[in-house]
């Protein structure tokens, strides 16, 4: 089932990295039918797939005639994926595969995903397409700040890089002063890392007095948070380059799934290799066109792990009207929210359960607590308030020490990030008739 | 013999010792001695009062974390190396103090301190064999006024 990558001399000469970006929309529905077919019947292989249409009596090798009939296929969760932890979602044989890479999960767990040798080539061409539309050619030197490893985002930007025939610095995470060196020295003209390290390397360079202009940047690509125009103007400016929003995620490839053109209208989907749908997260009902609604993904052309219409949870809009750029793709707004209490912290996905679960270890009691999200200099701060109980109070500071030590040790076991932890009077902090609100996000991450 | 004390989390802001000391005063409760460990961000304040299970009641009532603990309130004499000359005696006996803080006033010419060891019961023990003088809540408090 190796999807067939459109090189389109036509396109490249106006931006676009593969034809299939630009068919008709009669003509990509077909294609994603056809496309649909053949994913679902690769999905029966999976036994957590063939209990769930057997639920529901979907023989999906009669039952699927059109694009609407996506509708009566059931969806899968994140629960879904922790439930089937390591690899029970695979397709493949394990010997097939290739490669894994995984996102944090509420368990302290990753949730694993696999990927054949095709689907490395699947996501390497899918980063090139939202590269190349960024303006990413064969002639530049680009710097890869993400970190290689479990997390996508690394690899995935590095084999599109590849793909298009850039070079690399694989600078990976970390080190600002060594990434500006990097850029000094080997003068790159690409910058690859979540917004707010740009803005964190925008004030390393202040700090070292390095003049933004003597560096070659000229292009930066942004995924794996949240972020706002507010800070795409302020990073334009202050390092005189083009930025480029793009999106993705783990359970469904990786960075790819979608990517912003010279236009900045929106992330334009890769239609071909995923259907999406926009829906009501309560009535999950489709939400009207420039509605926001939660973002379900189908893949369509994977090998290791076809995913059915997969609650990605993210809050956003889809556009379908035409694009200047010759794209006819449907493309999505920013990312401006979560249908659920995740939050996503330097990267990192965290659930407000997994802070509750980290206090119950420390002492078998869950205290009242307050979660706390800042980004006092452009790195995200995760502070927890602990209400002070009877039983977790000791009259001896060396015990409480000890206290603030097993609950920070606990919590950095399960989510793996350290958090700053407060203890607070009882009664302090306020409390919730119904459902508690245990968060506080200052963080301003939505326009 | 051992004496209970009263200690409470506050935290390190301020207003927060008032607070505990108008509950005590609307009670007609009297701090005889106490001592402050803080943090930049919390303190333990530890009380001895008299009438400690009321003193308990009320703040609890009041929303504060109280918890009890047995102290030994040790007569030091009040002259160089009177402190110590005790340490020495507790060094000896393999007794850890946790903390210690001084009454405001005195017991038979003797200084007066309050001593958290950290096991309560072998250190009373432990005292008892080396004929060292701990004082009982009842002769503690009569000596005040």
């Amino acid at each position: 089932m190796i999807a067939e990558i459109n090189e389109c001399l036509e396109c490249r000469s106006v931006g676009i990295w593969d034809k299939n970006e630009t068919l008709e929309r009669i003509e990509l529905e077909a294609l994603q039918l056809e496309r649909l077919k053949k994913s679902l019947l690769q999905a029966t292989k999976v036994p957590f797939y063939q209990q769930e249409f057997a639920k529901l009596n979907i023989d999906v090798s009669k039952d699927i005639n059109s694009l609407a009939d996506l509708r009566k296929l059931p969806f899968t969760t994140k629960a879904n994926m922790r439930d089937n932890y390591p690899l029970g979602l695979l397709a493949v044989p394990k010997s097939e595969l290739s490669r894994f890479h995984g996102s944090s999960g509420t368990t302290g767990k990753p949730t694993f995903v696999g990927y054949t040798k095709n689907d490395l080539e699947l996501w390497s061409d899918l980063c090139a397409r939202f590269l190349y539309s960024g303006g990413l050619r064969k002639e530049h030197v680009t710097q890869v700040a993400f970190g290689y490893g479990l997390f996508t985002g690394g690899f995935g930007l590095h084999y599109g890089i590849e793909k298009v025939g850039a070079s690399i610095i694989p600078a990976s995470s970390g080190n600002t002063k060594r990434q500006i060196m990097l850029m000094q020295d080997i003068e790159a003209e690409i910058l690859i890392c979540t917004p707010s390290y740009a803005l964190t390397i925008i004030d390393t360079l202040r700090e070292m007095n390095i003049d933004p202009s003597e560096l070659n940047l000229k292009h930066a690509f942004f995924g794996g948070e949240q972020w706002t125009e507010d800070m795409r103007f302020k990073i334009e400016n202050a390092l005189n380059i083009k930025c480029w929003n793009n999106y993705g995620l783990s359970e469904i490839i990786g960075p790819g799934v979608s990517g912003e053109c010279e236009y900045h209208t929106g992330m334009h989907i890769q239609e071909d290799h995923f259907i999406v749908e926009c829906l009501n997260p309560d009535t999950l009902e489709p939400v009207g066109e420039g509605e926001t609604g939660e973002l379900v993904i189908t893949t369509l052309t994977k090998e290791a792990m076809p995913v059915v219409r997969y609650r990605t949870r993210d809050l956003c809009k889809l556009y379908y009207d035409k694009c200047k750029c010759g794209r006819t793709t449907a493309r999505m707004g920013r990312v401006i929210g979560r249908s659920d209490d995740m939050l996503i912290i330097r990267g990192v996905n965290i659930f407000p359960s997994q802070i509750e679960e980290a206090l119950l270890r420390v002492e078998g009691i869950a205290p009242h607590y307050l979660i706390e999200v800042s980004r006092p200099n452009n790195t995200d701060l995760l502070g927890i308030k602990v209400e002070m109980t009877p039983e977790l109070f000791s009259d001896q500071m060396r015990e409480m020490q000890k206290l603030k030590e097993a609950i920070s040790r606990e919590i950095s076991s399960i989510i793996g990030i350290r958090a700053n932890i407060e203890l607070v009077a009882p009664n302090t902090l306020e409390r919730f008739v119904g459902k508690a609100q245990r968060v506080t996000d200052s963080r301003n991450l939505v326009d | 013999m051992k004496i209970n004390q009263l200690s409470l989390f506050i935290e390190n802001k301020s207003g927060s010792l008032n607070a505990v000391c108008k509950v005590l005063a609307e009670n007609n409760l009297s701090i005889i001695t106490l001592s402050l460990a803080d943090t930049e961000q919390f303190g333990i304040m530890r009380l001895i009062i008299e009438d400690w299970q009321k003193a308990k009641e009320v703040l609890e009532n009041a929303g504060f974390v109280v918890k009890v603990t047995e102290v030994v309130a040790l007569p030091v004499d009040d002259s160089p190396g009177g402190l110590a000359a005790l340490l020495s005696a507790l060094d000896a006996n393999n007794i850890n103090v946790e903390y210690m803080y001084a009454f405001t006033y005195k017991y038979n010419d003797k200084a007066l301190i309050v001593f958290r060891f950290e096991d309560t019961n072998s250190a009373v023990t432990a005292l008892e064999n080396s004929s060292i003088d701990t004082l009982s809540a009842l002769e503690l408090f009569s000596q005040k006024s």
